[in-house]
């Protein structure tokens, strides 16, 4: 299959039709859709209209390829629902920043994909009230991982050229793009503008690029990168050409000790150690105690008590799900989000409101922020010394829906332990895959120091190439 | 932990949610573990320590303040079917 730079050549070419091209991405999409259930929407007269006008005028970096988008990034005029029931029937009236760029460069938005409603998941189990959970594209008893599991999943499967936009507030893009087998990125912070997306908990979100492989990826961030004054918290240095500096650089890497520990599967964590082995890049155990001790709590907390404010908004008025008007405010606010949210989102609502609670407050929240500050400061001091830091993605493969039918919540919870600290830090991070167990995909993270994505890209280009 | 059925109770009317029973049966232990478990971030020693609500320093984003083009009020309107006048229609107040 060609590269998307390859693809966009031979559109600005004329060898490509575009029209015809499209018509056959999109019968593909609809096809895996009936059995793997990646796409909330596609959108088709859209994917169509957008690909008589790059035919008409091919250009563009990303001129005719197909990308799909996860659910949570508003597209104008196309039903976006952050994988929630609460919001049937919401069609944006504006781009995200990110879909605007996109759309610049002539690409072609397929469709909205499945995800854990508002990304409360890390499996994409946990979507909306009358959804389908997508399926893993290796092996349609286990799941994709989530919560960007649509994206992680059609981003694999696809027969087609193809980019995604995933979303991570604590992992949802690195864990489905180890259990779906493909690379993908998690920006710093405030990289890529949050402009048009669906808030879950704002210091914690981050849109970013998903493909088949690391060029695709990195031309994607240097196309929806870069400061945005629509965000607040949007960065203001500039973007770099990550494309074109996927060269070999020398690395220094610090393999997190505590994640390779009981509750790692011991096979991956030997296939971490023989890949970076094998790399040659220069490398040591270093560790992160209390990040591994104590950040699944931390995100929990944080994520949770941000997201019970977010979703406040959703109370069946402007825009999303309604219902008849009767009773008072209260009555009817209840009513609407108690009919229309599913079990996890009143879970992480309940738990966030308590955690904000006055006689709580201090305990939960206010702690949890304070130990962010000293998560922070633990990766600083690690980066004084190494480029990048290494640990497996996730601890185990992708799990079957049935195994994961039995987890508790809290055990849900755990499952991020790996992917919430560079989240809690906004720190880049990224899935590399380094092999296969029992068939399934297994994946290595990579984390580099805020704005180092060019070097996250370098050294998961090395590991990439280990045989 | 101390949480219990009339403290839960309390936490979804605040969050304007409407449990049912078997919700509740439900929500209850699984909420008591997830925070026995989180509420361990007590031993953490963070006397000296300032918070982080953002994960990167930032400055405040000023814009100029100059009008500009944004959504008609019948745009503001069209995603809703609860509408008089121009207005969002909301439940009886009083």
């Amino acid at each position: 299959m060609p590269s998307v730079t390859t693809f966009v050549k031979k559109v600005h070419s004329g060898e490509i039709n575009v029209v015809e091209h499209t018509a056959k991405v999109l019968q593909e999409a609809k096809k895996l859709n009936r059995e793997y259930h990646y796409y909330n929407t596609i959108c088709e007269p859209l994917a169509k209209q957008q690909a008589r006008a790059i035919k008409k005028n091919p250009k563009g970096r990303l001129a005719g390829v197909p990308v799909s988008v996860k659910d949570a990034i508003c597209v104008q005029g196309v039903e976006s629902t952050a994988g929630s029931k609460i919001l049937k029937g919401y069609k944006p009236l504006f781009d995200a920043t990110v879909i605007q760029r996109l759309k610049k460069e002539g690409a072609i938005i397929i469709g909205k994909t499945a995800q854990d409603a508002f990304g409360f998941g890390s499996f994409s189990t946990n979507v909306g009230l009358d959804m389908k959970a997508p399926i893993n594209p290796l092996d349609p008893t286990r799941a994709c991982g989530g919560s960007s599991g649509g994206s992680a999943g059609i981003t694999q499967l696809t027969q087609y050229p193809h980019l995604s936009l995933g979303e991570s507030t604590g992992g949802s893009i690195a864990a489905p793009a180890s259990f779906c087998g493909i690379p993908a990125l998690c920006p710093t912070y405030g990289k890529i503008s949050r402009y048009g997306l669906m808030d879950y908990a704002n210091s914690l979100d981050k849109i970013g690029p998903m493909g088949k492989t690391i060029e695709d990826i990195a031309l994607l961030l240097e196309i929806i990168a870069g400061h945005d004054p629509k965000d607040s918290t949007s960065l203001t240095s500039k973007t770099e050409s990550y494309s074109k500096s996927l060269t070999k650089a020398d690395h220094h890497i610090g393999i997190i000790k505590e994640t390779l520990g009981k509750g790692t599967d011991p096979k991956i964590k030997d296939m971490v150690l023989n890949t970076i082995d094998e790399s040659e890049i220069k490398h040591a155990s270093v560790s992160l105690p209390l990040t591994q001790k104590y950040g699944v709590s931390t995100y929990f907390l944080l994520a949770m008590a941000e997201a019970s404010t977010n979703l406040a908004k959703y109370c069946g008025m402007r825009y999303g799900k309604h219902e008849t008007l009767k009773g008072s405010f209260n009555e009817y606010f209840s009513k609407v989000r108690s009919h229309n949210l599913n079990e996890e989102s009143k879970r992480r609502i309940m738990i966030g409101t308590f955690a904000r609670m006055a006689g709580y407050r201090d305990a939960f929240y206010l702690k949890a922020t304070k130990i962010r500050t000293k998560i922070i400061e633990e990766y600083k001091k690690l980066f004084k010394t190494y480029d990048v830091l290494a640990s497996p993605t996730m601890p185990i493969i992708a799990p079957t829906f049935k195994e994961i039918e039995k987890l508790t919540p809290l055990q849900h919870y755990m499952m991020d332990t790996m992917t919430v600290g560079p989240n809690l830090a906004g720190l880049p991070h990224m899935n590399v895959t380094i092999g296969e167990k029992d068939g399934m995909p297994v994946g290595l993270l990579l984390i580099a120091d805020h704005e180092q994505e060019s070097t996250l890209l370098k050294a998961a280009k090395v590991i990439e190439n280990v045989e | 932990m101390k949480i219990d059925e009339s403290m839960l109770k309390h936490v979804a009317e605040v969050a304007r949610l409407k449990l049912t029973e078997a919700e509740i049966k439900k929500f209850l232990p699984e909420l008591k573990e997830v925070l026995d478990t989180f509420s361990k971030i007590s031993e953490v020693d963070t006397k000296n320590t300032t918070s982080s609500y953002q994960p990167v320093p930032l400055k405040n984003a000023l814009r100029e303040d100059k009008p500009k083009q944004c959504l008609t009020q019948e745009q503001a309107l069209s995603l809703t079917t609860h509408k008089k006048e121009g207005y969002f229609k909301g439940p009886k107040a009083v």
